[in-house]
């Protein structure tokens, strides 16, 4: 029973992680229609950004890990913006696999540049948040994976908050829904598009942060896998539905914990997939998308 | 395409007259033309499922895993006990011919059983169930221990030579244009233009996509075979997702359906990272930064120019 607890755990502040950069692939979703195959790097550069950061703030304080969280989201919030700016608007009209290959495109342009900039070798995330370990009985609570959940909660909130409750918000779910209507009652939809990149790499930005937090590890390729599974939650949830994400974020990180946890930890990269097979070969809009038919 | 039969027997004839000639060239140039023929096969049959049929795969890798490690499999197991310890020229090539086929039929078979389920979905999310089914087929490499599990298969003769490689150059190409010309084959080309108008005519466009899944599939585990026994050591990385984008790319700079613009696009791919070696480790910015400025100032492919009323 401890043991199941504990794994649940762990599942959940991972699941959380994966909840966060989930959101800003399915808000890009959302309003352009096409998979931003580079938000995995923004989320890698969020990372590398707080640990630049990090090099110039006292470690193990609360308010030097809040500028880390901070200054790493308004890293990832330029970069998404200057990555729209530049190679996705020009594409505005073009067939959608064109702006995917642009997207792979800026992915590699990431990496690469990472590996050149960065350096290809593993780096060690400072430990910026003061870390404890609480016992609850025969449970073991990291403060991190408390503070995983908690800024992810939180996150969570805000946007919900914002797309829901904004005037920008109700522009977004506008240009989402159909974006020449929107134009015509006057929305601009270049700055509700710009608005919605900020947002979604803002939370890639704060999911680097925390993954560094529970992985202290870093390199140029550690979005790769994250962001492949970010996206296997979000089409699991429901590609473009805001809660649906981070409903399958914490769904995948849950099972995948519990999998690399059994005798079956080698195929635990594998189950994300086989899960995301599973459910839309039954349920082809996701778990909480709507059905949509198609008119001729 | 006047004569497809012709164009495939000059195109034998040349595989035989350079394979000839191979001892007075320079063999770096042989590695890399073996590296271009072996991307070739891959864009080209690819082409068959994201460009004529419109079914956008991401999983390309996985089948072509399927074939390396299968065809692989029949050399290194069941080569010495056929042949004994030294075979013979011609015997050696039979065996390969014999593993090649049985890596690409493999392959096709994998192709029947992701197919039949996830081709019931569409555009976005057919990608990602394809995608997930070649990380589920790379990650079962991984776990074969006979295979060599995480660490790769070691060992594995080296049989491919140029001769091999031009002659399924250009088997491929004749069959998926043969293929796409055909009677049947405008089934393909009607279900990328128009997939209600074809259901409404009476088309069974499921089926069309299963079968240019198999055959696309087919042609990646052959291609998947030659690159085994090309670089003899395969690694379940080696397939990944990394490799099917690559596919992906040379298929879309190309021009989506054009099998002419997706062999230039191939060519030309394998041989820009190889061009730009002197700037080491700028390269693969360069050829990033490449992709996205072509993709934005020639969206229908690099190479998509209409050929009169042909349609290649």
């Amino acid at each position: 029973m401890t043991e199941f607890l504990q794994q649940l755990l762990n599942g959940l502040s991972l699941g959380a992680i994966y909840a966060l950069i989930a959101l800003g692939y399915t808000m890009v979703y959302g309003v352009l229609r096409f998979i931003n195959f580079a938000h995995a790097d923004v989320f890698m550069v969020g990372a590398f950004a707080g640990y630049y950061l990090g090099q110039f703030l006292p470690e193990d304080t609360l308010w030097g890990g809040s500028i880390v969280l901070i200054g790493a989201m308004a890293a990832s919030a330029a970069l998404g913006m200057t990555i729209e700016r530049l190679a996705y608007r020009p594409l505005r009209n073009a067939p959608t696999l064109n702006v995917l290959i642009t997207a792979i495109g800026v992915s590699l342009l990431l990496q690469y540049s990472g590996q050149v900039f960065f350096g290809a070798a593993p780096r060690t995330f400072p430990p910026v948040l003061p870390s404890r370990n609480f016992e609850i009985g025969t449970l073991t609570l990291s403060s991190n994976q408390l503070v995983v959940i908690g800024v992810a909660i939180a996150l969570v909130v805000a946007l919900q908050f914002i797309v829901f409750r904004t005037k920008m918000g109700t522009a977004m779910r506008a240009v989402s829904l159909n974006p020449k209507a929107a134009q015509l009652v006057g929305v601009n939809n270049n700055v509700v598009i710009t608005f919605t990149f900020a947002l979604g790499s803002a939370l890639a930005g704060a999911g680097g942060i925390l993954y560094s937090l529970n992985y202290p590890s870093i390199d140029p390729l550690m979005g790769v896998m994250p962001g492949l599974k970010a996206f296997v939650a979000a089409i699991l949830g429901g590609i473009g539905n805001i809660p649906g994400a981070a409903l399958g974020g914490l769904l995948l990180g849950t099972v995948e914990t519990f999998v690399a946890g059994s005798q079956y930890s080698t195929y635990k990269d594998a189950i994300a997939f086989a899960i995301l097979i599973i459910i839309l070969l039954f349920r082809p809009a996701g778990l909480l998308g709507r059905f949509t038919a198609e008119k001729v | 395409m006047p004569r497809p039969h012709l164009l495939l027997l000059l195109g034998f004839a040349f595989a035989a007259g350079i394979s000839a000639l191979s001892d007075r060239i320079d063999p770096y140039f042989l590695d890399v033309m073996t590296g271009i023929g072996i991307n070739v096969i891959l864009a080209v049959s690819l082409n068959l499922v994201n460009g004529h049929t419109g079914q956008f795969s991401l999983g390309h890798a996985g089948f072509m895993a399927v074939g390396a490690y299968l065809s692989a499999a029949v050399t290194v197991f069941l080569g010495p006990r056929l042949l004994g310890d030294e075979p013979g020229l011609v015997a050696q090539n039979a065996i390969f011919l014999a593993a090649l086929v049985a890596g690409g039929l493999s392959a096709a078979f994998a192709g029947l059983l992701v197919g039949i389920p996830s081709l019931r979905l569409k555009g976005d999310y057919l990608a990602l169930v394809t995608l997930g089914f070649g990380e589920i087929i790379r990650v079962i490499f991984q776990n074969v221990e006979v295979l060599g599990g995480a660490l790769g298969l070691n060992g594995i003769p080296y049989y491919t030579n140029i001769f091999w490689v031009i002659g399924f150059v250009v088997l491929t190409i004749f069959v998926i244009i043969c293929v796409v010309n055909s009677t049947y084959g405008r089934g393909f080309i009607a279900t990328h233009d128009d997939e209600i108008a074809s259901e409404a005519i009476g088309l069974n466009t499921t089926r069309y996509k299963i079968v240019a899944f198999v055959i696309g599939a087919f042609f990646a585990g052959i291609a998947g075979g030659l690159y085994g026994h090309f670089k003899m050591t395969i690694t379940p990385t080696g397939f990944d997702f990394t490799k099917s984008i690559e596919i992906v790319v040379m298929v879309i700079l190309g021009g989506m359906g054009n099998t002419i613009g997706v062999v230039l696009a191939a060519v030309l791919l394998t041989l820009l990272p190889e061009v730009l070696r002197p700037i080491a480790e700028y390269r693969m910015i360069l050829y990033s930064f490449m992709l996205i400025v072509l993709m934005i100032l020639r969206p229908q492919g690099l190479f998509n120019f209409k050929f009169g009323k042909t349609r290649f």
